[in-house]
């Protein structure tokens, strides 16, 4: 990736003119290299990026010495993904539906923060922080969710989750407002507020911290959330962690985003500040302004998303889960593989809940592979899809400058033919 | 036989992108001590023909001979071993580094010792340097030499390598009038020994000045390769386009009406915080085409950036209509009713990854009805991008398509109908021609004419002279962010141009 190039930077200069067209041009932003790898390959290099991840991943179980092919049976067997197949029938489908729940589970989340960072990139900016957004926003949701006992229970819902909304934008908004106003760069400043963030949290809910429970002196952990403020589960039984509501607030959310980005005059500023900050300008629009709002909105799918894990399934928070909390960063490679547009983050999403889920410790049987290294394949997988997802812009370039299709130098001649036909 | 082959020759060179035939079937013959100009309008083909003989791209079919020898250029470095030198329009020099340390880059001198032999590098650009009268200072740091001096660097590059054979891609497109006059003198002393050039241009009245023969590409075939006795610059437009182009612009009289721009002592700073534009004042009234004409960087970008909204003024005022805009940004200035059209497409006049009816909305995205409350009106949009196309005539262009996938004359009238269809009581133009082929300056030049006739203002900011004499009702030449002279259409370039160099100052001013 590439994080360290600051996006506003335009490059060429006033020599890019002359001449034929994009003669020689590269993509100004990262968002624009971005663009142009979203219109490249539709959904196949998506696709084949997943499966040589899983590839290399099936390497790395070889090099364990367990059977990959058997252990990513069982990882697919843990995922309950099976239950929407009609032959799934009897106990086979008790079970499939028990872990597709929770499959679900953690894909909610996982939507939102691919969302957190998805939209950031439209606007050529990078959100590494979706990790402390996710945090604020499950602080602000588990605080008031376990006070203001007696609240009807939607409305302590609604305020729960406005909360943790609010959280996540002004802690975004932070990153966004040092962009716009002294030029900090975002990655440097998101990724400071994670640790920031993580710190606040091990404070408020660490020992004698004022947001710790009220009953056990000795264990770190917040009060819960009181049983009307819980989000109501629709599927399976909410004694064995049934799936909650949460599912169609994320969807919403995806909705939300894909209009806000197409049909309103937002969307059109973020992605033409995005595409051309200095284009934008000329246009009249304030790219300051955008940065701000567009980080704040950001951290509003972050924090929503920490606000969902909380009320939905967690009620709590110790400060052993912010430590190891790992939702957010897996925003990062949601995005990506889903190429920042809204249903690609969904289907990612549901990738990445159903491998986190399926490699749980719970789901996967030690016979096979050991569930101790089950979760790390995860982050293997993980990892190699980012990496992939960097070099595949570039295979897709190298591939379609051998076909002369947008080949750089190849494209004046193809438009002056096109313009003829 | 090797004595009378030439220089080069390329033989049936045919290059396919895709389905797209980039180059036909060319034949190209350039001969020692010649310089042979490539002319075509944008996306004819010359860079794709130029690419293969540098060895970027590999030709479908046909072949390559160098001194009558067929050869296999693969890659830049077998192009630079036979002799062959190109310079680019976008140079490639390290801006940190000095003249010489340029020059030698990839084929350093070295010492007994291994190590770099600074002396010896200096030495030998100064020989090259005063051979051909390519006066530059070897110890000058690239990023403060001007533009000029930098295309003499590259040219040297490529003297150092001993190149016989030089490709000059638009060497003009950077240079101002004063120094395209010093490149040809260069280039004569090239020829003089031995050299041959490819001079690729689209302005017909340099290749008429300095080649001997000229070959014409359209839509990647060889139309007609024709010495320059006897050619016009009609006859070479007509071989460009096709057809029979209008080099000059019918114009009618017209008497101007109320002021719609009036600018009162204004002040700028540019970029680096010094004085760019210094006590300026002018008028430009409803109906009239003001040209302001001067050297590239006497202010003329800051001056725009300040009407437009885009930059700060330290003092003065700007009256749109009457009303003040100093201060207002770019979108209160575009409400008041200017319309710029931007002298870099790409940089900002659009964004190239938008398709064509979003880059149409840019001027007027947040106005009804194209929106209303925060949403877009996308039909709307749709309708009135289709509209425009049609109107303007950008070709390859539908509403859905990418800014980027069209030639930069059509990328151009984007803009510019953009512009226009604001429907400005101001229309800044910024270089509105500038990288344009004949064909497509024949239509911006019309369309600004025809929004004089309609009753606007027109600010034209240009570099070129035939540009501005042939629109402008009033011409005003701008010396180091002064107005130093203000001239009728018909003055002499001379009058011009001794004006554009300072020559004038303190008496007009």
């Amino acid at each position: 990736m590439n994080e360290s190039r600051e996006p506003a930077e335009v490059e060429g200069g006033g020599q890019g003119l002359a001449g034929e067209p994009a003669a020689g041009e590269v993509a100004a932003t990262p968002a624009a290299r971005m663009a142009a790898y979203i219109r490249g390959g539709g959904v196949v290099v998506p696709v084949l990026t997943a499966l040589l991840a899983f590839l290399l991943g099936g390497v790395a179980v070889l090099l364990v010495g367990k059977d990959p092919i058997s252990t990513y049976e069982a990882i697919w067997e843990g995922t309950g993904l099976q239950w929407v197949f009609p032959w799934t029938t009897g106990e086979d489908r008790d079970l499939a539906a028990l872990n597709l729940q929770q499959t679900l589970i953690i894909t909610t989340p996982l939507i939102l923060t691919g969302l957190a960072v998805a939209f950031a990139f439209r606007a050529g900016l990078f959100n590494i922080g979706g990790q402390g957004q996710f945090i604020v926003g499950s602080i602000a949701a588990v605080w008031v969710g376990s006070e203001f006992a007696g609240m009807p229970g939607f409305l302590h819902i609604v305020l729960a989750i406005l909360a943790a909304c609010l959280a996540g934008a002004f802690w975004a908004g932070i990153a966004g407002g040092l962009k716009a106003t002294v030029g900090a760069n975002e990655v440097v400043s998101t990724i400071m507020l994670n640790y920031t963030a993580i710190f606040l949290g091990l404070y408020l809910f660490g020992l004698g911290g004022p947001l710790q429970n009220d009953r056990e002196p000795s264990i770190p952990v917040s009060n819960d959330v009181v049983e009307s403020a819980r989000l109501p589960v629709f599927w399976g039984d909410p004694i064995l962690q049934g799936l909650h509501i949460g599912l169609f607030i994320a969807l919403g959310a995806v909705v939300v985003f894909w209009f806000l980005l197409n049909r309103t005059t937002t969307g059109y500023e973020v992605r033409a500040v995005g595409l051309n900050p200095e284009a934008a300008r000329y246009s009249g629009m304030s790219v300051a302004k955008n940065y701000v709002l567009v980080m704040a909105v950001c951290g509003l799918f972050a924090g929503l998303a920490g606000s969902l894990d909380v009320l939905g399934w967690q009620f709590r928070i110790a400060t052993n889960d912010i430590q190891v909390g790992y939702l957010g960063f897996f925003g990062i490679a949601v995005a990506l593989l889903g190429r920042n547009t809204a249903s690609g983050t969904v289907a990612a999403a549901l990738l990445f809940g159903a491998l986190l889920s399926g490699t749980s410790q719970r789901n996967l049987d030690p016979t096979v592979f050991p569930p101790e290294l089950a979760t790390n394949l995860t982050y293997i997988l993980q990892g190699l899809v980012v990496l992939m997802v960097s070099a595949d812009v570039l295979v897709l370039g190298l591939l379609r400058r051998g076909r002369g299709l947008v080949s750089r130098r190849g494209r004046p001649s193809r438009t002056a033919e096109e313009a003829e036909a | 036989m090797s004595a009378e082959a030439p220089a080069l020759e390329l033989r049936g060179i045919t290059k396919r992108f895709g389905p797209v035939v980039a180059n036909d079937r060319v034949d190209f013959d350039l001969r020692r001590g010649e310089v042979h100009a490539l002319l075509g309008e944008n996306g004819a083909g010359k860079s794709t023909l130029m690419s293969i003989l540098y060895g970027l791209y590999h030709p479908d079919e046909g072949e390559i001979l160098v001194d009558g020898e067929p050869v296999k250029v693969d890659s830049p470095s077998r192009a630079i071993e036979l002799g062959i030198g190109m310079v680019h329009q976008h140079f490639m020099l390290v801006p940190v580094m000095n003249v010489t340390e340029n020059i030698v880059l990839g084929g350093e001198p070295r010492s007994r010792g291994g190590l770099l032999d600074v002396r010896e590098g200096a030495r030998r650009v100064k020989e090259l340097s005063e051979r051909y009268g390519l006066a530059v200072d070897p110890d000058a740091v690239i990023e403060d030499v001007t533009v000029g001096q930098q295309q003499r660097v590259e040219i040297l590059k490529t003297l150092y390598r001993d190149a016989r054979i030089l490709v000059l891609d638009e060497p003009t497109a950077v240079l101002t009038a004063q120094e395209a006059g010093e490149l040809f003198e260069v280039l004569r002393a090239l020829k003089q020994d031995g050299v041959a050039i490819v001079f690729i241009s689209h302005k017909l009245n340099e290749v008429l000045d300095i080649a001997d023969r000229v070959t014409v590409l359209r839509r990647g075939r060889k139309i007609d390769t024709v010495p320059i006795e006897g050619a016009t610059e009609q006859s070479l437009a007509r071989l460009m386009v096709g057809r029979d182009v209008l080099l000059q612009v019918d114009k009618a009289d017209r008497s101007a009406g109320d002021p719609v721009l009036e600018i009162e002592d204004l002040n700028v700073l540019d970029d680096r915080d010094l004085e760019a534009v210094r006590d300026v004042s002018l008028t430009v009234r409803a109906g009239e085409i003001v040209a302001l004409a001067g050297v590239d960087g006497n202010g003329q970008h800051e001056l725009v950036e300040a009407i437009a909204g885009l930059r700060g003024a330290r003092s003065g005022s700007v009256k749109i209509a009457g009303q003040e805009v100093l201060g207002s940004g770019v979108r209160g200035t575009s409400d008041a009713g200017v319309a710029h059209i931007p002298e870099d497409r790409h940089l900002r006049g659009l964004v190239l990854d938008f398709t064509l009816a979003e880059n149409l909305a840019l001027r007027e995205y947040h106005r009804e009805p194209f929106s209303k409350r925060g949403w877009l009106n996308i039909g709307r949009i749709n309708t009135r991008a289709r509209e425009l196309l049609r109107e303007y005539d950008v070709r390859g262009g539908s509403p859905g398509a990418l800014a980027s996938s069209l030639s930069g004359g059509n990328q151009q009238k984007v803009a510019v109908a953009r512009e226009i269809a604001s429907n400005p009581s101001l229309l800044i133009a910024h270089q509105p021609t500038r990288g344009l082929d004949v064909g497509a300056i024949e239509f911006v030049h019309k369309r600004l004419v025809g929004e004089r006739d309609a009753g606007r203002g027109v600010l034209l900011v240009s570099l070129e002279f035939d540009e501005v004499r042939s629109l402008a009702d009033r011409i005003l030449v701008i010396y180091e962010g002064r107005i130093v002279g203000e001239f009728p259409p018909d003055a002499s370039e001379e009058e011009l141009g001794f004006a554009m160099t300072g020559g004038g100052a303190g008496q007009t001013a």
